[in-house]
This record gives C-alpha cells, structure tokens and sequence, in this order.
C-alpha cells in the first residue's frame, strides 16, 4: 500500500503544512503497512524535496515545469491525479489549505475518491482509516470513514504535528507530466502578499482584538503584543465588520479557522461563530473584562480586567522574559 | 447569460446540537434553518451579474421539502426562478454534487455560483467536485470578481495574500465574504416570492462515499484558571505560558 502526501510549496518554500501532512501520512502508514510517497509540484522546487524524508516519506516525487510556477488549479489536479494513478496509490493526503481545498475536490473526481475534508484526527481501527472532523461549529465531531477504493483526506493546518525531522534526506525523482493548454483553463497571474505580515491561518500565535478595544487606533497594542510574540493579529467579525481591520485578519465561521498553539482574545466576548474559528486551538487566554463573557468557558487561562491595561503589562512581562 | 446559483439549506448557527437516535446526525426538533451565509453572497453576486448582462437567474437546492425556504429567501432576493432537487435522503457531498452536475448539465448555465462552504459541515468540497464533473473551470473563494465578454479575472483569498486569477466561462466561482453585501430582501420581493412558483425535480442519486459512524460532541473543556482580575496579573500569566503551557 501507498500514501501519496501533497506536499505543499510556493515561491520554492515548503508550507509548514508539507511537513505535517509527510509526519501524519507515515504515522498511518506505519499502522497499516504502507510507504509514504511525497509529490511537489511547481517550478525548480527538485532540490528542495529531499528534506521530505525526515519526516517520513520513503520516495519523493517532483513534478517541475515552469508553468507550475504559480498555482493552476486545473493543471495542479491533473498533475497530482496523474501521480496518483502511476503509482497505483490508495490514500492520498491534502493540506485543507487553500490550495488543498481547492484541487482535492477535482482530484477526488478524476480518482473516483470519496473525500474526507478538514480531518483533525486519524486512528486505524481493523486496518481501516477513521477521520474526526468537525461540525457544526464545532459543536459536533463527526468520525467517519471513506468507502471507496482510493480515499482522501484533507487535514486541518496546525493540528496534525510534524516535530522535528530525524535529519535524513530521500532521492528526489522528477518526473513530467504532459500539460497541454486546456490543462491551464485557470492559472493565477499574480499573487498580492498582505504587506508581508503574518497570517493568522499560518500563525503559530495569534493575538485577536474584538469590539471591547473601542476603535481602530487601539489594535496597536493588539500589533505590539502579538509582534512580541512573533504572532499575528487576528480580529472579531464585529470588528471588520466596523472597517477596523482588514477581512483577512477575521477569524471565526465566515473568517478563517485557526488552530495555533496559543490563542490570546482581548476584549472578545466569544459568540459561537467566533469559537467555531478558534476553538481548536492548543491553549487559548481570554482577556475581558465581563467574568461571565463566554470566551472565558473555552479559555484555559484568563485574566478579567481592562484590556487597555492588561495588554500592556503583558507585552512588557513578555519582552522582560525575552530578555528585551 | 444564463446564470445558476446552488444553496444549502442549513441549521443556524445558534443551534445546539442534539444527537439524533441514531447517533449519526443532528436532531432537527427545534432546530431553525437558513439559507448557508455564504450561498447568501453567491445569490447576491449572481443577482449582479444579471444586473451586468442581462439574463436570468436560477436559483437550486438539493434536499427535502423544508429546503423550499431557503428557495424562496433568494427569490425574494430578486432570482427568477427556483428549483428544488429533491431528495429526502442524506447524502455526502459527492452524492449531493452528483445531484446538482446532473441539473447544472441539463440547464447549461454560463456561470454558476457556490458558497465557498457550508457552515453545517464545512465541506468545502461541492462547487470543485460539481466543476470537475462538468469539466468547467473553477475559482474557489472568490473576494472580487470581473467578468469581461467570457473572460473572468478573479481574487482569491489565500494564506498570506491574494491570488490573482485569470479564466474563461463557463466556469464555477465559489464566494467568499468580502466579495459583496448581500442585499436584504424588499417587501416586494417577499411577496412576489411568495406567488413564484418552484419547480420540482427528481434526481438520480448515486452512493455516498463518506459514511458516518458517529456525531459527537466535543468533550467539555475543563474550566480554566482565571489568573487575576487586573494588570498585576500579567506576569504570573506570562510565567504560565512559559513554564506550564511551554507556548512562549
Ligand atoms: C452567520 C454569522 C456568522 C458569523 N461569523 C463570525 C465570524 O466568523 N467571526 C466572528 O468573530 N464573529 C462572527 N459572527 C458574529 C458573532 O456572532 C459576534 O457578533 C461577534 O463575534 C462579536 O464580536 P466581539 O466579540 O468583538 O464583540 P462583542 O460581542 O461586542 O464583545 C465585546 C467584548 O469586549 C469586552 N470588553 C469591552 N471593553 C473591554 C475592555 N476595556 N477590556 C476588556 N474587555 C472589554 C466585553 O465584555 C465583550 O465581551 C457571525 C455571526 C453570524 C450571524
Ligand atoms: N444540498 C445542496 N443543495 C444545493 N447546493 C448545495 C448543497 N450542498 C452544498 N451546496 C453548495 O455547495 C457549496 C459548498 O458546500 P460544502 O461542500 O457542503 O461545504 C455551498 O455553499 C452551496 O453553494
């Protein structure tokens, strides 16, 4: 049997999702006797797929061309189904980024896959793959399994751990894959960066301000903590909805679904779609200055106080711990 | 330009959930649906590109009789007309994609609208797996769009950034919030919705894929430690973090 990881790159750099997506797809493999094969895709991105192995691919596969250089959702899910069928393949593993959710979908069809999407856990249970996702806002959790005989999965970014490699490299075989001109009915022409700063989708950190912060002026205490943090700012729906900060920054059911490892929500008071983007993640710290705000039944730690004073006081404590 | 939007029937996000008897689905006793917010931005972007080229506007949704509801919520809105597929049974999201292929090849849209997701079960599967059946080009979680003769320059919303992208109709477009306001229903539209007729379909419906063993509900997070109630707390919170959580 073989697992076919998607190993997510752009600009030449892996995502942390790469690696985690590798780990999770050799921790089943190893329950079910299978090898892990890593596919990239894109543009001179052979000499960095080695690294792949480390983390528990066994054989990396890199499909290049320079029309792979930007993202195409048609050419990209051509490219992967491809692998897929040469390699006779029975699990595939996808980021549910947004490049993953994007393509699994048309490579599910094109394998006759069922597909299992935004998985937070995997168990084998009699040599069978159960997914845990969640639902309803999080209100549910649903296991399931895929029935047919190619099965994806697209797993959760941040949830699934990649550690640290074991430091071994594996052979990098290129491959080709025919591309015609219909295999690029819809290319990306440009990406815009969000003036380079962190996304909270990526974070690791992330420090979200909500309507209890007053005004737009007032998210620079919200930057400088979550700055000295290395984190990102994240925001309420109440707040971008207000034009106070940009919809990117949103998290929550109709913003972006987080899961780092420490979640701080200042003056946020923790509505339902807003736990739904949130709730997953390792350790949250709710600041707010109403005792009974909802934020509080999902905080592991908490402080009830003046955000405009607290905040503050943090990020000092944080730059005397750093040494600043 | 003929021009298709698919809506999801879904509970609101307010709703507790119960597990049903059979321990594999939400008990709907009690439960109040809606039209899925984001299908609401797909209506209201079809809506503006009828009002751009001239056309007509389908509205369909794949379910029971209930889902009529949210039918007429986007007739209200201003879509011409509205189609319910019908199929009582639950199905997963290729079953249910299978359904809508099969109208959308029927009716032969020019452009056809998702929501980026459900929020019921936040798939974000069928608009790709219903693009890929029909062969169609697809931009999912579309923040702007422009369409110009049958050329589409879309922005979509990735990690970090945008992502600038260039296709052809047909094609499908899933909608991301940020892309337009959803325009409120008028008195108007409320009451000629009520007068419009919806149509009735039968599909053929195929196996789902995904089978469910069980719904369950998150374990209750223990309480947390409220650490103090004012800024001299900040320093014992940090130690926290540091030592006992080891996140900073
Ligand atoms: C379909 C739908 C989708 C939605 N999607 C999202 C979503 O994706 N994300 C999202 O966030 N919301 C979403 N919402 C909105 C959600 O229901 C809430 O309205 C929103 O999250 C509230 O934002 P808030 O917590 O910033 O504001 P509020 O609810 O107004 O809370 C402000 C909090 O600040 C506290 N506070 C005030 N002053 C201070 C101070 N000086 N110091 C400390 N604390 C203070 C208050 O005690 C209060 O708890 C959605 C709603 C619907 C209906
Ligand atoms: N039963 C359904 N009937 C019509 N459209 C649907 C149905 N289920 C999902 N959709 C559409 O597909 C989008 C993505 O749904 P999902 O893949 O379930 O997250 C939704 O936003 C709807 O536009």
């Amino acid at each position: 049997m073989k697992i076919l990881a998607f190993a997510e790159q752009r600009n030449g750099q892996f995502k942390k999702t790469a690696f985690e997506i590798v780990k999770a797809a050799k921790t089943t493999a190893e329950k079910i006797n299978a090898e892990v094969i890593a596919v990239v895709v894109g543009n001179n991105i052979a000499s960095i797929a080695g690294q792949l192995g480390g983390y528990g691919a066994s054989k990396v596969i890199a499909v290049e061309d320079a029309r792979l250089e930007l993202y195409s959702t048609s050419a990209y899910s051509k490219v992967v189904a491809e692998i897929a069928k040469q390699e006779s393949t029975e699990i595939v593993f996808f980021p549910a980024s947004e490049l993953g959710k994007d393509i699994a979908p048309r490579v599910a069809v094109k394998l006759q896959a069922g597909l299992a999407a935004g998985c937070t856990a995997l168990i084998v249970e009699n040599g069978t793959i159960k997914a845990t996702r969640p639902v309803y806002a999080g209100k549910g959790l649903l296991d399931v399994s895929v029935t047919t005989g190619i099965k994806i999965f697209t797993l959760r970014p941040n949830v699934f751990t990649a550690g640290d490699s074991n430091g071994s490299t594996v052979a990098v075989e290129t491959r080709k894959i025919e591309l015609n001109e219909i295999d690029f009915a819809v290319v990306v022409k440009e990406v815009k960066a969000a003036r380079g700063k962190k996304d909270v989708a990526e974070a690791d950190i992330i420090v979200s301000g909500g309507r209890g912060l007053k005004g737009p002026e007032n998210f620079a205490m919200i930057e400088d903590l979550a700055g000295s943090l290395g984190g990102a700012v994240g925001a309420s729906r109440a707040v971008v909805d207000a034009g106070w900060r940009p919809h990117d920054e949103q998290v929550g059911q109709t913003g972006k679904t987080v899961s780092p490892s420490l979640y701080v929500a200042v003056a946020i008071s923790g509505a339902v779609q807003h736990l739904a983007g949130m709730s997953s993640s390792k350790y949250i710290v709710a600041i707010n200055k109403d005792r009974d705000a909802p934020i509080f039944s999902v905080a592991d730690y908490g402080i009830v106080g003046d955000a405009f004073e607290v905040i503050p006081a943090i990020t000092a404590e944080v730059k005397k711990l750093q040494g600043k | 330009m003929k021009i298709l939007v698919f809506v999801n029937h879904v509970p609101d996000t307010e709703t507790k959930v119960k597990v049903s008897a059979d321990g594999k689905l939400i008990d709907p006793a009690g439960v109040n649906f809606m039209l899925n917010p984001y299908d609401e931005i797909a209506v209201e972007e079809a809506l503006k590109t009828k009002q751009q080229f001239t056309g007509e506007v389908v509205v369909a949704s794949l379910g029971g009789e209930t889902n009529k509801e949210t039918l007429r919520k986007a007739l209200a809105m201003g879509c011409d007309k509205a189609v319910l597929l019908k199929d009582a049974a639950v199905r997963d999201s290729f079953a249910v994609a299978s359904g809508l292929a099969d109208y959308a090849k029927e009716y032969g849209a020019d452009i056809i609208f998702f929501g980026k997701q459900s929020i019921d079960y936040d798939d974000s599967q069928v608009g790709g797996l219903v693009a890929e059946m029909l062969g169609m080009p697809s931009i999912s979680v579309v923040v702007k769009l422009e369409l110009n003769g049958g050329n589409i320059i879309a922005e979509r919303e990735i990690e970090g950034g945008h992502e600038i992208v260039h296709s052809k109709l047909p094609a499908v477009i899933t909608t991301q919030k940020g892309l337009n306001e959803p325009r409120y229903p008028s008195l108007k539209g409320i009451m000629d919705a009520k007068r419009k007729p919806i149509e009735e379909k039968t599909i053929t419906s195929v196996a789902s894929r995904v089978e469910v063993s069980a719904l369950r509900k998150p374990a209750a997070k223990a309480a947390g430690k409220i650490v103090g109630t004012d800024a001299s707390a900040a320093a014992e919170l940090v130690r926290l973090l540091h030592e006992e959580a080891k996140v900073i």
